[in-house]
């Protein structure tokens, strides 16, 4: 078959599929096991450095902040981020020296609130190297032919533009209707991080609001870490199987962390904090400034709990579940620059 | 005649009165949004809003700041995913879609990536994100941004999003969905459409007070200039008041 076009971008967690089968078999048991663990120790066993990582959620929503926190307090460097939309995730993580690759779908925003000062720096100087481009749709579907087992997907995005030029999909002409048609090749990240409303101790995980691309990133992932509001009894699970979202066989460690996802947005439990997020803005306009947020809520601190102690605890925590609840009006340094 | 509304909230007035009742539209946050919600609150109470993280149809109460925001389907008829949205996209499920962008073409192609060099950017933009999937399906899209001659260029330091690429029949020959494309630009100084036979930018309507010699001097390339030009309405007190129900702190209209 003729290819009419390859794009130039780095193919970064492509595995052939049998390749990936055999990994699978080996190194993902099917046994119902109790998971629960810590932090600290599901980020030194499953985040090797140089891993190519993604985060599930949606850049600021229901992103795994806990996770991400302990993969800077432990000093993981050289990593490769998948930046499916990615927005505050990959901002602290490359700003912390931890990440120095990614391949992006959407990065170095913070949507309504502007440009990420610190990521952006990183890669105009060439300190964070974007080794390929893709679109949202395309990096979903990258996953979705991972969680097929497949080596890649047929779609229609990209066509025409350096986009596709500079992403790893390749472009031919579809034998069933003699038009061209993007080939999306299959990726298997290394790890994935993601946070969920509950799960039990096995891993049988629930969401609550949109999945954004979470179904397909999880089946993608080789390994999952799953940090989650709070872990429930297997029976609440059997109770209501079809909320399923996640099933335990494709998850390898179980933290519960309240919260895990401050200063993003969990859907139904807790909105933005706008004023962090704003601090974290703020600070990281300098290398200098990004460094003392770290010092200040990451290394300083000895787990998430203390952190989230020192973004103002309880009293903090209500409100922010007041604003997601539309109890309470929203606060936030760069609306009231706008007023 | 009411002459203090904003340039927002002229630019909302327009993008609003594109979307047709009873279609559907993707929207993301910002302008769009509230284009959309002042549609369904006068001329199309059954315009369908989809949002790209997963949200359908909903009952937004304020404003969003993020397309995954929990704004985006609260009260919606699903809290779905980008597979489900992205893929009735690629089915021809979704008329509208908004677009912004750093740099517009002649054919209206976008650029959204990266102002320089790829390798070695002056300044790096976030990417394609949703749009060039917006850009690729949907049967009309309506572009909204600011026009100057740094942004409206002969050539793009990068084609984030499809267009009309090089012309007639373009996307088609690349493999895009037939039909589908550029239908509007909405600047803070006109509104365009496309000529049916080249797929060039053509100017439609001026806002008030604005001449066709300033569209020109405000764009790098050459637009198609007809002999009739419209002026856009501008909005009347009671869309303007409709506009501050939606956005009462000022988020985007500002105050």
């Amino acid at each position: 078959m003729d290819i009419l076009q390859t794009g130039q971008g780095e193919l970064i967690g492509w595995h052939d599929p049998d390749e990936h089968r055999a990994w699978v078999a080996a190194h993902k048991s099917r046994a119902l096991e109790d998971k629960r663990t810590t932090l600290r120790e599901a980020i030194a066993r499953y985040v090797p450095d140089g891993a190519i990582i993604a985060c599930g959620g949606f850049g600021h929503i229901r992103v795994s902040m806990a996770a991400i926190y302990e993969i800077i307090r432990q000093h993981k460097r050289d990593l490769t981020f998948c930046g499916k939309t990615a927005v505050h995730d990959s901002d602290v993580l490359i700003a912390a020296g931890a990440v120095c690759r990614i391949e992006v779908a959407y990065a170095f925003g913070h949507e309504l609130r502007g440009l990420s000062p610190a990521s952006r720096r990183a890669v105009e100087s060439g300190r964070c190297q974007v080794v390929a481009e893709i679109s949202n749709a395309g990096y979903q579907w990258r996953f979705l032919a991972a969680a097929m087992g497949l080596p890649f997907i047929p779609t229609r995005v990209m066509l025409g533009t350096d986009t596709l030029a500079h992403s790893s999909a390749k472009v031919i002409e579809d034998p069933f209707s003699g038009k061209p048609i993007a080939l999306l090749p299959a990726c298997y990240p290394d790890v994935v991080l993601m946070h969920v409303h509950r799960c039990d101790k096995y891993g049988n995980c629930q969401v609550d609001g949109i999945a954004v691309e979470d179904f397909e990133l999880a089946r993608a992932a080789r390994r999952l870490i799953i940090t989650t509001e709070e872990i429930v009894d297997e029976e609440m699970i059997r109770s209501q199987p079809w909320r399923t979202l996640i099933p335990y066989y494709l998850v390898d460690a179980v933290i519960e962390a309240p919260y895990g996802a401050h200063p993003t947005l969990m859907p139904d439990r807790y909105y933005f904090d706008e004023d962090h997020i704003g601090e974290w803005l703020r600070l990281s306009k300098t290398d200098e400034g990004a460094a003392e947020y770290f010092e200040r809520y990451v290394y300083s601190v000895e787990d998430f709990a203390e952190y989230l102690e020192l973004i103002g605890g309880e009293e903090r925590l209500e409100y922010l579940r007041q604003v997601e609840h539309l109890e309470a009006p929203l606060r936030a340094p760069w609306l009231e620059e706008k007023k | 005649m009411n002459e203090d509304y904003t340039p927002t909230e002229l630019l909302a007035y327009v993008a609003a009165g594109l979307l047709e009742d009873g279609k559907s539209v993707f929207v993301g946050t910002g302008l769009p949004m509230i284009a959309a919600m002042l549609a369904q609150r006068t001329h199309a109470p059954n315009l369908l809003i989809i949002f790209e993280a997963g949200g359908i149809g909903p009952q937004v109460p304020v404003l969003p700041i993020s397309v995954g925001d929990s704004r985006t389907f609260y009260r919606a008829v699903a809290a779905s995913s980008m597979h489900e949205v992205m893929s009735a996209g690629q089915a021809g499920y979704v008329d509208y879609g908004f677009l912004g962008a750093a740099q517009i073409d002649p054919y209206g192609n976008l650029n959204t990536t990266v102002i320089g060099e790829w390798d070695h950017p002056l300044v790096r933009l976030p990417g394609s994100g949703g749009a060039n999937d917006i850009g690729s399906f949907c049967w009309r899209t309506i572009i909204v941004m600011r026009q100057d001659k740094r942004r409206f260029v002969e050539h793009l330091d990068f084609l984030t999003t499809p267009g009309y690429l090089d012309g007639p029949g373009a996307r088609e020959r690349a493999g895009l969905p037939t039909g589908s494309g550029p239908y509007r630009v909405i600047t803070q100084l006109g509104l365009y459409d496309f000529d049916e036979d080249s797929k060039r930018m053509r100017l439609l309507a001026t806002h008030p007070g604005v001449t066709v010699d300033d569209i020109c001097a405000n764009s790098a390339f050459e637009l198609i200039i007809p002999d009739q030009v419209g002026t856009t309405e501008p909005p009347s007190p009671q869309v303007r008041r409709i506009l501050r129900e939606i956005d009462p702190t000022g988020m985007v209209i500002g105050k």
